[in-house]
Formats: C-alpha cells, structure tokens, sequence
C-alpha cells in the first residue's frame, strides 16, 4: 500500500509525521521524498545514498538545415517554447513541457530530441527501509517530471508488492500535490489547529477529494490556535486520527533535527497508533478498489 | 519602483505572519499575495474585493465518446500518462493532462475538443493597509506562474496609477515555478528562515535560485531562540556568502493568537513585546535596503 502524508499548508509537519511513521511502521517499508523543491525527509533518517542519478526531460532541438519553417512545431507548442522568425527557428529550452509534439509534427525531421537537466534522482537505504528522493535543479521552474522520475525509479526496485511506500509530498493543493498523492491508497492530511492551517486544509481535501482516496487528518501542535479545524473535519466526514500536543521542547527537538518518537517516548504510542490506523485504512481500500 | 518578495524554501516559517506585519509598517504601498495555491495573507488582511475576474491558463483535451472509435493514437501520443481506455473509447484523465494539444493533433477522428481552462480568479481589493492583490487558483489546477506573473503586473498598474512606490508581495514556498515568476522584476528578495536542519537547508536553495537571478537578497531568522547553535551557523554562512541578515525574531507562541485574531502581529502584541520590537526592527532594515540598492 502507498500512504501520502499531505497537506495545503507548507510547515505543518508532513516531513516530522513521515519520520516518525517511518519509525513505527511495523511492515517492510519504502520511504519517498516527492518535496523535490524542498526536499528535508534525508535531514531527518541520515539515510546511507547508494546513487544518485541526474533526471532529464525530452527537449527539442533543431537541424537548420533541414528546416523548412512550416512553423507547424511553433504553432503546436502550447508554451511558447518555439518560435519561428522566418530565418531562424528559435527554441527556448526552459519553457519546454516535453510534449514531444513538435518532434512528432515536424514533417522535415529537422527536430530532434535533446534534453534538459530536471536535478537528480537519490536512493539508498534507511536502515531496513528503502528511501527515494528527488531533488529540483535550481532555476528549474518544472517540478511534477522530476516527481514522474522518482516514481519511476521506486517501481525499478522490483519491490513494490512486497514493501509498503510512504510519501513526503509537496506542500500546496495543485499540479504537484495531486501528482504526488494520485496513486495512492490513503493520504494522511497534517494540519495545526490555526485559521492558516484550516484554510489551506479545506483547500487540501478540495483538491484530493476528487481522487476518491481516503483521507485522515493529523492534528499537529494541538493546543496553540483554535477548535474550529475539529469543527470542520466532522463536518467533513474527516477522521482525525491523531493530535500531537505543543510544547516548547518538542519545538526544539525538531529543531535539533530529531525523530519525534526519539526525543519524546511519550510520543510512541501515538505514532503506533497513527501507523496501525493508516495502514489499515490503506489496507482496506486496496482490497476495495473504487470503493473509497 | 521597489519590489520586494518574502520567500522561504521551506513553508511554515513565517512568511505571511511577517508579511502581515510588514503590511501594517509600511506606507504607500500596495500589496499583492503571490501564493496563489494556498493564500493566506487575506486572513490577516481582511480585504474587501473591488474587482474580480477570471483567470485562464492553458486548455484541456477532452476526447468525445460519441466520436472516438478506440484506436488509442492518443494515449500512445501522450507523455503525461493523460489517456486511458473507457471501455471501448478512450478519455482524459484532467488532473494530468497538460493541455499540449499533441492528442487533439494526432486523433484521426477530430474527435478532441481543446477549450480553455478556468484555473481560479483573481480581485484587486482595498484593505485597512492599503491596496491588495490577490487570487485563488482552484485546488488541483496547475499552479500557473502565469497567474503569478499576472497579480504581479496588476501590482504595477495600481502603483502606477495610485503613486505608490512600494509593491509588497507574499511568496509562494519552494523554488519551483511560481517562486521563480515571483522574482522576475523584483528588486529585493526577503528569505524567512527558521534555526532547524529543513530551514537551513532550504534557505540554501532559495538563496541560490537569487543568485542564480542575480537578485539582492536579506535573510530574517524567525524563531531565532529555538537554536541558537544553528541561528550561529545561519549568521556566519549570511556573512560568507554576503547575504545581509536584517533580522532575528525570537519564537513567541503570542504570534498565533495575533492570526487567530485576524490581526497583523504589530498590531496585537503590546509595543513592548520582543518579537513586535525585533519585527519592526527587521523592517526598517528592509526599507532601507530597498531604497538604496547598492546598500544591499
């Protein structure tokens, strides 16, 4: 099964949960670290890097002495990244999406495939646990391909039916959000109990709901702010399946880059509570498909 | 024209509580939320909108079942993985298509629609501050930096037209897309950063995108008392690289309670408070750099 530990709002703790549920994960189990922007899973588990593998996207490039300026690649491109001037076809490698419709239209086969750097692909192990990471090459504007690669490289291990996966992903409820979290089977939401955190969580389950996924809310640093996010995932038919309360020293100890269940072993029972009610909501919808 | 931008790399650190203090400090401006996926400035700014409008960005394939006759050209076609089988026809799943059009191209039939896509709407409103600018881009769309780029240009206008001299803008988290069209024609990056391992780390990277747009940046470290070994590391490593630090925020849970009050921190805490002092301080700091981009 693939749990994506999500949220709207960034800095709500998805990468703390994602430690800690590592930690209590009591199956054979793969971690995966989809903040490509931002990526801080590795900070947490110090895993050992086996590879890393630069990720790159299919670009055109042109053979001036083939082209013939038909500007059908120019008139296809939907991202302004060709563009015809009579004499000159110019490409701007940036703005390239990596459609290959213009590779594919161009009927002088004077396009022809190059590539861009996306950043790179990282994997190794944590302990018993395989761990996958993307991360974004800076001035790179595109994040989901390289997200698509990290995937991509996880189901080359072979070992997808036999590990469980949990994802790290971005924070914010559009195009890399939902590509981060689509294929899972349950989507773990953490949130904080502030009119920030509630907003971008109702913005959150808007944005994941469609999916058909299930989806349970984590309520992190419980006591600062308000009640209203309790109002509202009742509301929302959401369970909350766990509060992880505030205090100055848990503040600190992530500060200090430690797993919460390390610093804190008053904090165990409630991550092996977190991870056995996660695992069976994902259980669960695996067996039903469709039935979420 | 001075322009400048909070970002973080990391989310969470602060942005948009800083933003709403910098907001009630500053005069003659106008300012703009950048964050279109999950804006939160307007929680602290309580705007009351003038204008809004639309926003389109790009289109969508939509393949009609009455016409597709299953020969699956497109889904071959697609790099994004958008097509699948639906029985005997094919269809687009939304939240991956890309709208390239190379499906719409390729179908024998011409049986793919390519209309536009709504992503979200955005208003100019007036606040208690001053001007605001800002959006919301419907969750799952494609977080445009065109909608970005957009609020950005109706900042302009409305300095512009209202004499201001100050855009003020609340960036979006991480150094993708949307950051990277939040920096273009600003004069002045400011990097939130908080005194733990991801704060760190991800400060690194925005500071190197600025670099990269050779954009002047100036570093707050927000809750600064929670690390102090690590807020150290974070003033020698803005010295080395020649970053300059206008300020260091102490941790004080009383900044929470100012957003549950829909207030701008400056506003809420009492004028002896640290945290309302260290902000005023950061801020003051901030405006002089940006008058004078040399100084930076």
């Amino acid at each position: 099964m693939i749990l994506s530990v999500a949220s709207g709002k960034g800095g709500t703790g998805k990468t703390t949960v994602s430690a800690a549920l590592a930690w209590a994960w009591k199956a054979p189990l793969d971690l995966m670290d989809l903040d490509v922007e931002a990526p801080n899973l590795h900070l947490f588990l110090d895993p050992e890097i086996e590879a890393c593998e630069k990720a790159h996207l299919e670009i055109p490039t042109v053979d001036a002495s083939r082209c013939t300026h038909c500007q059908m690649c120019s008139k296809l491109c939907q991202f302004k990244a060709i563009s015809d001037m009579g004499r000159t076809l110019l490409i701007f490698p940036e703005m390239c999406h990596g459609c290959g419709g213009c590779l594919a239209v161009c009927p002088e086969k004077a396009l022809k495939p190059g590539l861009r750097e996306l950043g790179e692909v990282c994997w190794g192990q944590a302990g018993e646990q395989g761990f996958f990471m993307g991360r974004l090459r800076v001035g790179e504007a595109m994040s989901p391909p390289l997200m698509r690669e990290v995937k991509a490289r996880w189901k080359r291990s072979g070992q997808t039916q036999k590990r469980d996966l949990i994802i790290d992903a971005p924070p914010g409820t559009s195009c890399p959000a939902v590509n981060a979290v689509m294929d899972s089977d349950v989507i773990c939401l953490v949130t904080e109990p502030t009119p920030f955190g509630l907003y971008d969580l109702k913005l959150a389950v808007e944005a994941f709901r469609p999916l058909g996924i299930p989806m349970g809310v984590v309520v992190n640093r419980y006591g600062v702010g308000d009640a209203a996010v309790f109002d509202f995932c009742s509301q929302a038919g959401l369970p909350v399946l766990a509060k992880i309360p505030f205090s100055r020293s848990l503040a600190q100890a992530y500060a200090n880059g430690r797993v919460l269940t390390r610093a804190e072993p008053a904090l165990v029972p409630l991550f092996r509570d977190l991870a056995d009610q996660l695992q069976r909501m994902g259980r669960q919808a695996k067996e039903v498909p469709g039935d979420a | 024209m001075r322009e400048i931008v909070i970002l973080s790399g990391k989310g969470g650190t602060g942005k948009t509580s800083l933003m709403g203090a910098f907001s009630h400090l500053a005069s003659n401006f106008v300012a703009c939320d950048l964050d279109v996926d999950a804006p939160d400035l307007h929680m602290l700014l309580h705007p009351v909108n003038e204008a809004t409008q639309d926003f389109f960005s790009g289109h969508e394939a939509i393949i009609d079942p009455g016409r597709c006759t299953g020969c699956g050209l497109c889904a071959d076609s697609c790099r994004f993985q958008a097509v699948d089988a639906a029985g005997a026809v094919f269809s687009v799943n939304p939240l991956m298509c890309e709208g390239c059009k190379v499906c719409v191209t390729f179908c024998p039939e011409g049986a793919i629609a390519f209309p536009e896509r709504r992503c979200g709407n955005w208003h100019i409103a007036a606040t208690r501050f001053g001007p605001l600018v800002h959006a919301q881009l419907f969750p799952g769309s494609e977080n445009s930096g065109k909608l970005v780029a957009l609020l950005r240009q109706k900042s302009r206008e409305i300095a512009g037209s209202r004499d201001l001299e100050l855009i003020l803008c609340d960036g979006p988290p991480g150094i993708g897309c949307p950051v990277i069209s939040s920096l273009s024609g600003a004069t002045l990056a400011v990097l939130i950063t908080e005194p733990t391992p991801s704060g760190v780390h991800d400060l690194k990277r925005v500071a190197a995108l600025c670099r990269h747009f050779k954009m002047p940046a100036a570093v707050i470290i927000n809750k600064s008392d929670l690390n102090l070994g690590v807020s150290n590391e974070i003033r020698s490593w803005c010295l080395h690289e020649g970053w300059t630090l206008a300020g260091e925020i102490p941790y004080d849970p009383a900044v929470t309670q100012a957003m549950v009050h829909g207030q701008a921190l400056t506003e809420y805490l009492p004028s002896s408070a640290p945290v309302r002092i260290a902000v005023q301080n950061a801020w003051k700091r901030i405006e002089s750099m940006g008058h004078d981009p040399k100084a930076v």
